[in-house]
């Protein structure tokens, strides 16, 4: 990565228990902060003196394709950890997802955390080695980062940014634009988990559940049904506002309506247990490891198989079409036998009051 | 999943479709006019939308979307009331998720927690009185709202804050009352229904006498419904059964949750602690004698309303906005001359817009489908 390597260097050490506003003083504290929890975690060779950025030989770069893709997400959720993951996880495969989706192949990773003071050390090294493990997994190394210190108060324990870099293989062409009636509407498992979790994990519902977030990284899966399936017309991670919004956004994006069928759409019982309880539509619960792809009718099939064969898309199915009615507009075939329309949420979704 | 999957059955749901069909062919009404069942609570309105009920419904069927969504019929007055205890130092202000959004005169209790009040979601009443109990040093104030479905909880969490002596704990009381409502839309002049669905959940725990009224005087058939799909489809199948064989009855459909005579310990709690209001705003439908409750002077030191000083300003609802009609079945959400344009649940004007039980937000949401085919009938005729 670094054209020039300056000589190794020895890491400092942190000696408290908690993060105080010291460790965003730009001085010995914060250096001695960043060096034991942040780069003892990233770092995949011996540690040298740091630049200011990260330095990039383009020609290696180039190998890989002919674009590079450029994203950037940030990463708050409370609690920091919950079943299935933890907010240095999601912050990994967050971002490396955000760039799979474009068919782009994940290289580095950026991390800027803010931490609100009284955070303590050990939590913040277990989500740095959370971090680190995830990029292993992912395949992507972390070369930069920033940290800064706010008083109690002034953020929510801890706030993750990660940007990411990659590169588009010559030939791969997603957009969500591209969606025509007649495309299949595909999605690799269980929808909600992720949003089921974090409600659960909250505690304040007084729900004990087993359901766990979904959070992977889906590049390895992706590139498996884009090898499948090369027609491929888009793919989008159904984050927060769950597939019901990214199919408002593909429907209006391409022009085309598209209907889903409630029977086709997998959930865990858990979780359709969970949101009926709670009168919570699953359609809107976020997702960390699921996509939603149109691919063109001759090959839906090929791509349902490269999923199913990929262990992060056992449970993929085809959940509808796009068809040629009003422009934008979402609707689902109700298991019921009835039909309704699946629009954008407005705020964020509110439990109802009996 | 167990217990509800029963009760969303495709083919059961087909078979009853074809039986109302039959039924509503044999009645003479409908060769002049549709039929027009109301259904009174937000519940049903909500499982008529998540299914897709009304798009499988004949033709000859409307279904008018009635007064039953407590969030929906709260007066922007008493918002403010909430905004203003909310902002008063020292206060926790509890409520019920999909109350927050509702606007006031100046804001919404949502608006109120950005500026800095301390508003905080709960799912139940005792959720509250446990953060009282937490909280000692601040006052923690409940907003009671709902018809009798709710009643009880709050009533409930009173008594038991009573008995263990909380003293920093109190209810903002808005809960309101379904049979004076019923009669007020049944004495509307401008409105014609052919039949009710009974709300389930009221009925669990007031019975189902107390509507002996709608049948015997106002001669109209009432199916106490669950809220399940096949629940909402066989009590309408059982009120056209009514009409074809010329009755008028309170039937009940949901008798696995509703006794005939209610809930005995439920409504005690109810009458130890609550009393009847003279009377009681609606937003949209105005004030109606009898249709609210206040906490008794026994429990006064756990009543927000003598606790806290409230503005008590009556706000008029605005002109523009026409949910007193859609509440009466008179208009249509989409007929409203705000709908969909000053009035979206991004921005909602008129109350129906807000929760999403109520009828505006719920054909806004989920709704066009019958619309659309509504528009495209309307087009291919002219």
């Amino acid at each position: 990565m670094n054209i020039m390597s300056p000589p190794p260097r020895k890491l400092g050490r942190i000696h408290v228990p908690a993060v105080t506003l010291a460790h965003g003083g730009g001085g010995k504290a914060m250096k001695d902060l960043i060096d034991d929890v942040f780069v003892s975690a990233f770092a995949t060779d011996t540690p040298r003196a740091l630049e200011d950025q990260a330095r990039f030989d383009l020609a290696a770069l180039a190998a890989h394709g002919d674009r590079l893709a450029f994203t950037t997400d940030s990463f708050v959720v409370d609690p920091l950890f919950f079943p299935g993951g933890d907010i240095g996880k999601l912050a990994v495969f967050g971002t490396v997802n955000d760039l799979a989706v474009g068919g782009a192949k994940p290289l580095y990773l950026s991390c800027a955390v803010v931490i609100e003071e009284g955070l303590k050390i050990e939590e913040l090294r277990r989500v740095a080695q959370s971090m680190a493990a995830a990029a292993r997994r992912a395949g992507v190394t972390i070369v930069t980062g920033d940290t800064k210190v706010v008083q109690r108060g002034a953020c929510d324990k801890l706030f993750i940014t990660t940007t990411g870099v990659g590169v588009i293989p010559a030939g791969v062409e997603l957009a969500i634009g591209g969606i025509r009636p007649g495309d299949g509407i595909l999605v690799n498992g269980l929808l909600g988990d992720h949003g089921a979790a974090i409600l659960a994990a909250r505690g304040d519902l007084a729900l004990e559940t087993e359901i766990e977030s979904d959070c992977a990284p889906l590049h390895g899966l992706i590139d498996a049904v884009l090898k499948a399936a090369p027609a491929t017309r888009t793919i989008r991670d159904a984050t927060r506002g769950g597939i019901a919004t990214v199919l408002n956004e593909m429907a209006e994006a391409s022009g085309v309506a598209i209907e889903i069928d409630e029977a086709a759409t997998p959930l865990r019982e858990e979780v359709r247990g969970f949101c009926e309880i709670l009168g919570l539509d699953p359609l809107y619960l976020a997702n960390e490891g699921k996509i939603v792809l149109a691919v063109p009718p001759a090959e839906i099939q090929a791509a349902l198989a490269a999923m199913r064969a990929h262990p992060l898309g056992a449970c993929a199915m085809l959940v509808g079409h796009a068809h040629a009615g009003e422009q934008g507009r979402v609707t689902i075939q109700t298991a019921f036998g009835g039909k309704r329309i699946v629009d954008m949420l407005v705020g964020e979704q509110l439990p109802r009051i009996c | 999943m167990k217990f509800a999957d029963e009760f969303r059955d495709r083919d059961k749901a087909a078979a009853l479709v074809r039986e109302i069909e039959k039924l509503c062919d044999g009645i003479e009404t409908t060769r002049h006019r549709p039929l027009n069942i109301m259904e009174v609570c937000g519940g049903h309105t909500h499982s008529i939308f998540r299914y897709g009920l009304e798009g499988m419904l004949p033709p000859a069927i409307e279904l008018v979307h009635g007064p039953g969504c407590p969030v929906c019929v709260l007066p922007m007055g008493r918002v403010d009331d909430c905004v203003a205890i909310a902002e008063q130092p020292g206060v926790i202000f509890t409520t019920f998720g999909d109350a927050m959004r509702v606007l006031g005169s100046r804001k919404s209790l949502m608006q109120a927690k950005a500026d800095g009040a301390d508003v905080r979601m709960v799912y139940s009443p005792m959720d509250a009185l446990a953060l009282a109990r937490k909280n000692p040093g601040r006052e923690v104030v409940f907003f009671g709202l709902g018809f009798e479905t709710t009643m009880p909880s709050t009533a409930l969490t009173v008594l038991q804050a009573e008995a263990d002596g909380i003293e920093n704990f109190s209810v903002f009381c808005n809960h309101i009352t379904i049979v004076p409502t019923i009669k007020a839309i049944l004495d509307s002049p401008d409105l014609h229904l052919d039949g009710f669905l009974g709300p389930g959940h009221v009925s669990m725990v007031i019975g189902t006498a107390p509507y002996e009224f709608i049948a015997s005087f106002y001669r109209r058939p009432m199916v106490v419904a669950g809220f399940e799909p096949l629940d909402v489809l066989q009590s309408i199948w059982m009120i056209l059964k009514q009409i074809s064989e010329g009755r008028a009855e309170i039937e009940n459909q949901y008798t696995r949750i509703v006794p005939k005579a209610g809930n005995d310990p439920a409504l005690a709690a109810v009458a130890k602690v609550y009393e009847l209001r003279e009377f009681f705003e609606w937003r949209g439908l105005g004030s109606i004698d009898h249709s609210g409750v206040r906490v008794r002077d026994e429990y006064a030191r756990f009543d927000a309303e003598r606790k806290f000083s409230v503005p008590n300003i009556k706000i008029a609802d605005p002109k523009s906005c026409q949910c007193g009609e859609v509440l009466k079945g008179v208009l249509k959400p989409w007929q409203c001359k705000v709908f969909g344009t000053l009035c979206t649940p991004e921005t909602p004007l008129g109350a129906l817009m807000v929760s999403p039980e109520g009828a505006c937000a719920a054909y806004y949401q989920y709704g066009g489908v019958k619309r659309q085919a509504h528009n495209e009938a309307a087009t291919a005729v002219s």
